[in-house]
């Protein structure tokens, strides 16, 4: 018996210095990304609170937290509360799998891509159950065009990740950034890492796909009915959202933890740093990208979605499944 | 062994607890969000026994994919209207014996499967002769037998799919009259020449923008 709970304390112990450093990192993203929103646009963006503002997520959320929660009479109560529980949970759950280097990672499980993949197709599910239990229209128009809109880039990413596994032969995490030592994948499969870029705004409704809380439209989407902490609870699980899609993009395209060249200069800095760094580059593309675009029209999205990058990356399947066959580089394990 | 029983005694009651409420509450909402969690409950179950490349993709198919259609479309539906009247009217319980003869059915093919495990335990263990291999993980051994030996069943069933998926978009498809498509072509190799024109125009007459 003490065994067990000796295990479930040491877990507890690892999930909970798992999730500190996230939740901060979710927290100083949010700062970041209005912070770099603002300089494209020759703003100065949060500066106040703090050294650089820095603190400033953290005011944000104190408001939040004293803010009054306001669950409207013809909702569905239950439901309504569930949802951004259910966004929040989902996008830290996912972090269990995450290899910071080859053996900082909470469970290094067989199918940790797979798993990885289950989850954020799970993501939908708060989004959904937010805009339905509110009975509002604003809220339901929000959460049936990002249903459409995950589900439809899921597929794209699924076909992507096939990509990937074709050449490292294991859904495991850590054998997909071992891998690439000697190359990373974002040269070979270059333009899967594009797709992939581009799926993973849409999946994590990011502009310049953020339809489904299109304020200009639908007030704030699914969001419209939600206040204090419940609010503030979506948000954190959006932006833990995207960065675990700028991890998932790391792992699979730019080396992981793995220095760019195993030499001195780059060695010298620890490897789960170059992971960190990696998954800022990323970020750091993602708060570009929405300065920067306009928001897509709704059937040039199910366009680009379906007959575009769904048809572009099968092919690629097809592609480097030949050439892994015909130049006999396939992974045999 | 203890942890392990405890977390399928809580998988498998939370599995038939929300089995029992996906029939048994009156909200076709919450009926379908039961059967996710009855879905998820069942993939943990998957996971338990070691069949993980299973369970995720469950997670990913059934949760992830069809559920998610599935309350699309019963969110479409008027609940409130069907709430009170499916179990009270009398026109409605003439349903209950064909459910039940389903149910039966598919309760005595069970037992024939699982009773034929029990009696001929050679059958089982001719199945299950490509996963026993304890170095390969079981996402390679499925892999294995499902591209040598079935490779024609499943390529079949891949097929069936395809056909469904087909069928379903030509039931669907229609072109409506007077629709206004955008076409990316003709957008992009529009010219300078072909749009914009030049026009002297002579004081007090105007220009007739029409044409």
């Amino acid at each position: 018996m003490f065994e067990y709970l000796n295990i479930i304390f040491l877990e507890s112990y690892k999930v909970l210095f798992m999730l500190l450093p996230v939740l901060t990192a979710v927290a100083l993203m949010v700062w970041l990304d209005r912070r770099v929103w603002a300089f494209v646009q020759k703003r100065r963006g949060p500066n106040v609170v703090g050294p650089f503002g820095l603190f400033q997520s953290l005011a944000d959320a104190l408001k939040y937290l004293f803010k009054e929660i306001i669950i409207p009479a013809s909702s569905n109560k239950i439901i309504f509360i569930l949802a951004p529980i259910v966004t929040m949970t989902l996008a830290l759950v996912a972090w269990a799998v995450i290899p910071f280097n080859e053996s900082l990672v909470i469970a290094d499980i067989n199918v940790g891509i797979l798993y990885l993949f289950a989850v954020s197709s799970l993501g939908v599910y708060g989004i959904i159950m937010g805009g339905w239990a509110s009975n509002s229209k604003y809220p339901f128009l929000g959460s049936i065009r990002s249903a459409a809109q995950m589900v439809s880039y899921e597929v794209s990413i699924g076909v992507i990740i096939i990509n990937v596994l074709l050449c490292v032969g294991s859904l495991n995490l850590t054998d997909i950034v071992l891998a690439q030592e000697n190359l990373w994948f974002i040269i070979p499969l270059f333009p899967m890492f594009v797709i992939f870029f581009i799926s993973a705004l849409a999946e994590t409704n990011r502009p310049p796909f953020d339809l489904p809380e299109a304020e200009a439209e639908l007030v704030a989407g699914y969001q419209t009915e939600y206040s204090g902490m419940m609010y503030a609870m979506f948000w954190l699980g959006e932006y833990a959202n995207i960065l675990l899609m700028c991890s998932l993009g790391s792992i699979l395209f730019l080396g992981g933890w793995l220095p760019p060249i195993e030499s001195f200069p780059f060695n010298f800095i620890p490897d789960f740093m170059w992971l960190i760094l990696k998954i800022l580059f990323l970020f750091i593309l993602f708060s570009l990208v929405k300065a920067i675009v306009p928001r897509y029209r709704y059937d040039q999205l199910m366009k680009l979605g379906w007959k575009i990058f769904l048809p572009m990356s099968l092919i690629w399947v097809v592609i480097t499944a030949s050439y892994l066959f015909y130049f006999d580089l396939l992974p045999s394990n | 062994m203890l942890a392990h029983s405890l977390f399928f005694y809580t998988f498998s009651f939370i599995a038939i607890f929300s089995a029992i409420m996906v029939t048994a509450s009156k909200n076709t909402v919450h009926s379908v969000f039961f059967l996710i969690l009855d879905f998820i409950s069942v993939s943990c179950l998957f996971i338990m026994i070691g069949a993980e490349f299973l369970g995720m993709i469950m997670l990913i198919v059934y949760v992830g994919a069809v559920a998610v259609l599935f309350l699309f479309v019963v969110m479409m539906l008027n609940v409130a209207q069907q709430k009170k009247q499916w179990f009270s009217s009398t026109e409605n319980s003439k349903h209950i014996p064909l459910g039940v003869l389903i149910s039966v059915i598919i309760f005595f093919e069970l037992i024939i499967v699982i009773g034929g495990w029990k009696f001929k335990p050679e059958v089982a263990s001719s199945i299950s002769l490509a996963f026993n291999n304890i170095n390969v993980s079981n996402t390679h051994s499925i892999g294995n037998v499902l591209y040598t030996d079935y490779i024609h069943l499943f390529q079949l069933s891949g097929m069936i799919l395809l056909v469904a998926m087909i069928g379903a978009i030509v039931l669907t498809f229609r072109r409506r009259s007077g629709l206004k498509r955008q076409s990316y072509f003709s957008q992009i190799s529009r010219e300078r020449s072909d749009s914009v024109k030049l026009i002297e125009v002579e004081s007090n007459k105007g220009v007739n923008i029409d044409d």
